[in-house]
C-alpha cells in the first residue's frame, strides 16, 4: 500500500499522454485549425492577448487549440511564454485619436464628428440560436463591396473639454514619462493610476466586470455615461535611437472606452465632470467599458471623494485580486498534497480532544 | 560548461541572466535582512502560482551546472509536484538531479525540512504560499508592512493568547511563527511546527512567494525562535508512534489509511531519510529487512 504513494512519475507522463487524445477529440471529426480558431473565435482570441498581454492573434489562437479552449489557462500559457521574450524597449505611446475605427459610438451624443458607427457588433441582435450555422459551408451573401472609409474622428470628450466642463487628464512630467512597468517591477501600494491601468487592461474579465458591476448598484455608486467607446487599428510606433527619428513597428486592434461621470465640485474645484478610462487589446468592449469603471471608482482620493468602503474603491483589493493566472494558479494549488500540514492538524486535534477529555473525568471523580 | 550557456530554447536554468540578477540582488538583501520579505519582481513561470514559482525562481537564480538538485514535497521525491519540478530543471539546467539529502547542494522543498541536518554550503529554497505571518489577522499588505517596520506584533500575541484561552493551547500546528535574530516575526512557509526547531541549522535557508512577490532568508546559525509564553512554551509536536518501515521513532510520520476499517499505518514523511536507515538494517514493524545484496 505504502507502493501507492510512489509513481508520481509514471503517473504524470500517463496523465499527459490522455491530455493529448482528450484535447484531439474524436478523430472522426477534422481537427481544427490554429487559423480557424484565429478567424472563427476572434473574440476568444482577443481576450486571451488582452489578458495574456501579448498582441499576437497567431499565438493566441495556438494557446487556445493547446487549452482545448480553457481562455484562463490559453492566457497563462501566453503570459509564460511572453515572460521569457526579450524587452527591445519601449513604444510612443499610441494615438487612438488617429484610430482607423472600425466601431465608434458615444451615448452621450446624438451625432458627433465622424458619425456614429456600429460596426460588427451583437448588441442589437437577437439571442436567438441560429441553427443555421450549424450547415458547415453556409454560403452568406457576399458584403457590398465599398473601399473602406475612415473619416477623421476626433475623441468625443475633447468637445466637452474645450468648455472646460470635464476633468483635464494630465500629462505626465517628462522625467515620468516611462511609467512603471507591471511586469518588471512588484507591485507596491498606493500605485500610480499607470500602473492600476496596467493590472485593470490585463485583469479577469469577469473579475473586472463585476466590480464595475457592483459601482452601478450603488457600491460607490458614481453614474458613468459612455462618452465614447472606438474600436479600431492604430499603428504603434517606435523610436529608433540609431536612426534618429521614429518608424511604425507595426498596427494594433484596440478597444478604448472613455466614461463621462457626474461630479459635484468641491470647495477648490467648479463643478464639472469626470473620467474613467480603459484601453484593453482586441475588440474587447465589455472589458474595456468594465475597466473605465473601475478606474473612476479608483480615483476617489484624487477627486477628494468620500470612501464609501465599497469594494471597486480600494486599490489593494482590486489590484491582488483581479489577476486570473495569480488566482487560478492559488486555487488550485489546493489540489497538492497537504498531508503533511494536515497529519499535525490532527495530532493536535486528537491532543485537544484527549485533554479536553481528561479533563472532564478528572472533574467527575473529584 | 558556464551559466551564461544556453540550454536549447532556453537561457541556462530559464531565467534571463538580468532576471536572475534581479532575484540574486533581493536574495542578498534578504539575508542582509534575516527575515525581512524583500520585494521583488517575480516572473511568471511555465507552472502556476501557487504550485512553487517562487522557489522555482530562486532556484533558478542560484543553480550553477556543477550543482546536485533535489527537490521534495511532503519530504519526499516522489510526489508529482516534485517531479515536475524536477523535472523542468534537468530540461531547462541539465543539472545532476539526486535524492540523497546528503549530496545535494541545492534542495527545493515544500512543507518540510529534511531530517537529516545540512551541512554548511547546503542550500535549502523554499516554497511560501503566504509569506506575511500576519495575514490573516490583517488582511491588507499595507498595514502588515507598517507593522513590521514598526516591530508591532501585538497582535501575534493577542491571537495565540486567545489560542490558550479557547483550547488550553497554541492552536498553530503548521506555519508556525518565527521571531529571526530578535527583529522580525517571520513564517516559517507551511512546515509542520516540529520542524521549527531546525530552522537553526548550518545551511542558508532562502523562501521564495511567487504570487506574492517576496524573497526572504534565513543565513547559517540564525537565531530562529518560535513564539510562545513562558507558561506555554512552544512544543514540536508528531505523531507518538515509530516509523512502520523503518522503526524510527524521532522522525515526522505520515499517517496512511491501509483499509475501510480504521487500519492505518505510520512511515517517515522524509522518504530518502527512511531509504538510509532500512538500507542500514533498521526495520519496522510491517517493514521487510533489505537484502544484503
Ligand atoms: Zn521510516
Amino acid at each position: 500500500m505504502y507502493v501507492a504513494v510512489k509513481g508520481g512519475e509514471k503517473a504524470i507522463d500517463k496523465a499527459h499522454e490522455w491530455l493529448d487524445e482528450a484535447r484531439r477529440g474524436d478523430p472522426a471529426v477534422a481537427e481544427l485549425s490554429v487559423p480557424q480558431i484565429r478567424e472563427q473565435l476572434a473574440l476568444a482570441v482577443n481576450r486571451v492577448m488582452a489578458e495574456g498581454s501579448l498582441y499576437d492573434p497567431d499565438l493566441a489562437a495556438l494557446a487556445i487549440k493547446q487549452a482545448r479552449g480553457d481562455l484562463i489557462e490559453a492566457i497563462f500559457l501566453i503570459r509564460a511564454y511572453r515572460t521569457t521574450l526579450p524587452r527591445f524597449g519601449y513604444s510612443l505611446p499610441v494615438d487612438t485619436g488617429a484610430m482607423e475605427c472600425d466601431r465608434r459610438i458615444s451615448a452621450t451624443f446624438k451625432d458627433v464628428p465622424g458619425g456614429q458607427v456600429l460596426g460588427p457588433t451583437f448588441d442589437y441582435t437577437h439571442r436567438l440560436l441560429d441553427f443555421a450555422l450549424e450547415a458547415e459551408r453556409l454560403e452568406r451573401p457576399a458584403p457590398e463591396a465599398g473601399a473602406a472609409v475612415h473619416p477623421e474622428m476626433p475623441r468625443v470628450t475633447e468637445f466637452l473639454n474645450k468648455e472646460g466642463l470635464i476633468q483635464d487628464e494630465v500629462a505626465p512630467a517628462p522625467a515620468e514619462d516611462q511609467p512603471d512597468d507591471l511586469t518588471r517591477q512588484p507591485l507596491e501600494l498606493p500605485a500610480a493610476r499607470p500602473l492600476r491601468l496596467q493590472a485593470l487592461t490585463r485583469g479577469d474579465e469577469g473579475f473586472v466586470l463585476s466590480m464595475a458591476y457592483s459601482t452601478q448598484r450603488g457600491y460607490a455608486k458614481n453614474h458613468p455615461f459612455v462618452g465614447e467607446l472606438r474600436i479600431g487599428t492604430v499603428g504603434v510606433e517606435a523610436e529608433i535611437p540609431e536612426l534618429g527619428f521614429d518608424i511604425e513597428i507595426g498596427e494594433v486592434v484596440l478597444t478604448e472606452c472613455e466614461t463621462v461621470n457626474q461630479f459635484l465640485g468641491s470647495k477648490s474645484e467648479p463643478p464639472q465632470f469626470t473620467r474613467g478610462y480603459g484601453l484593453v487589446f482586441g475588440q474587447t468592449e465589455r472589458k474595456a467599458i468594465s475597466m473605465a469603471l473601475v478606474d473612476r471608482a479608483l480615483r476617489w482620493k484624487e477627486f477628494g471623494e468620500d470612501d464609501k468602503g465599497a469594494p471597486a474603491q480600494d486599490e489593494e483589493f482590486v489590484l491582488y485580486h483581479c489577476d486570473n493566472i495569480q488566482a487560478t494558479g492559488f486555487l488550485e494549488h489546493i489540489k497538492l498534497p497537504h498531508y503533511v500540514d494536515f497529519q499535525s492538524e490532527l495530532e493536535l486535534v486528537r491532543k485537544i480532544r484527549r485533554e479536553a477529555d481528561e479533563a472532564r473525568h478528572q472533574e467527575a471523580a473529584e | 560548461m558556464n551559466a551564461e550557456q544556453i540550454s536549447g530554447e532556453y537561457n541556462f536554468a530559464y531565467l534571463d541572466e538580468q532576471t536572475k540578477r534581479m532575484i540574486r540582488r533581493a536574495l542578498l538583501k534578504g539575508l542582509a535582512i534575516p527575515g525581512y520579505q524583500v520585494p521583488f519582481a517575480s516572473r511568471e513561470m511555465p507552472m502556476p502560482y501557487g504550485w512553487g514559482t517562487g522557489g522555482v525562481q530562486i532556484s533558478a537564480a542560484i543553480l550553477v551546472p556543477e550543482d546536485r538538485f533535489k527537490v521534495i514535497d511532503q519530504g519526499a521525491d516522489d510526489t508529482t509536484n516534485a517531479v515536475s519540478i524536477r523535472r523542468f530543471f534537468e530540461k531547462v539546467a541539465q543539472v545532476e538531479t539526486t535524492e540523497k539529502t546528503a549530496e545535494a547542494t541545492v534542495i527545493q522543498t515544500r512543507h518540510r525540512i529534511p531530517e537529516r541536518d545540512l551541512h554548511e554550503g547546503q542550500v535549502l529554497v523554499y516554497q511560501v504560499p503566504i509569506p506575511e505571518p500576519l495575514r490573516f489577522l490583517e488582511p491588507s499588505e499595507v498595514e502588515t508592512r507598517k507593522m513590521h517596520a514598526l516591530e508591532e506584533y501585538g497582535l501575534m500575541h493577542v491571537k495565540l493568547y486567545e489560542d490558550i484561552a479557547r483550547h488550553g493551547e497554541i492552536a498553530t500546528s503548521y506555519a508556525y511563527p518565527v521571531k529571526v535574530e530578535g527583529r522580525y516575526v517571520m513564517d516559517p512557509s507551511p512546515i509542520p511546527k516540529f520542524d521549527n526547531p531546525k530552522l537553526e541549522m548550518a545551511g542558508i535557508q532562502l523562501f521564495g512567494a511567487g504570487r506574492e512577490q517576496r524573497i526572504y532568508a534565513i543565513p547559517p546559525h540564525t537565531q530562529v525562535v518560535s513564539l510562545d509564553f513562558e507558561d506555554y512554551p512552544f512544543q514540536r509536536m508528531k505523531a507518538p508512534k515509530c516509523c512502520d518501515l523503518c522503526g524510527a521513532g524521532e522522525s515526522y510520520l505520515d499517517e496512511v489509511i491501509t483499509d475501510d476499517a480504521g487500519g492505518r499505518m505510520y512511515v517517515c514523511s522524509d522518504t530518502d531519510f527512511c531509504r538510509e536507515r532500512r538500507e542500514a538494517g533498521h526495520v519496522g514493524a510491517l517493514g521487510v529487512a533489505e537484502d544484503a545484496a
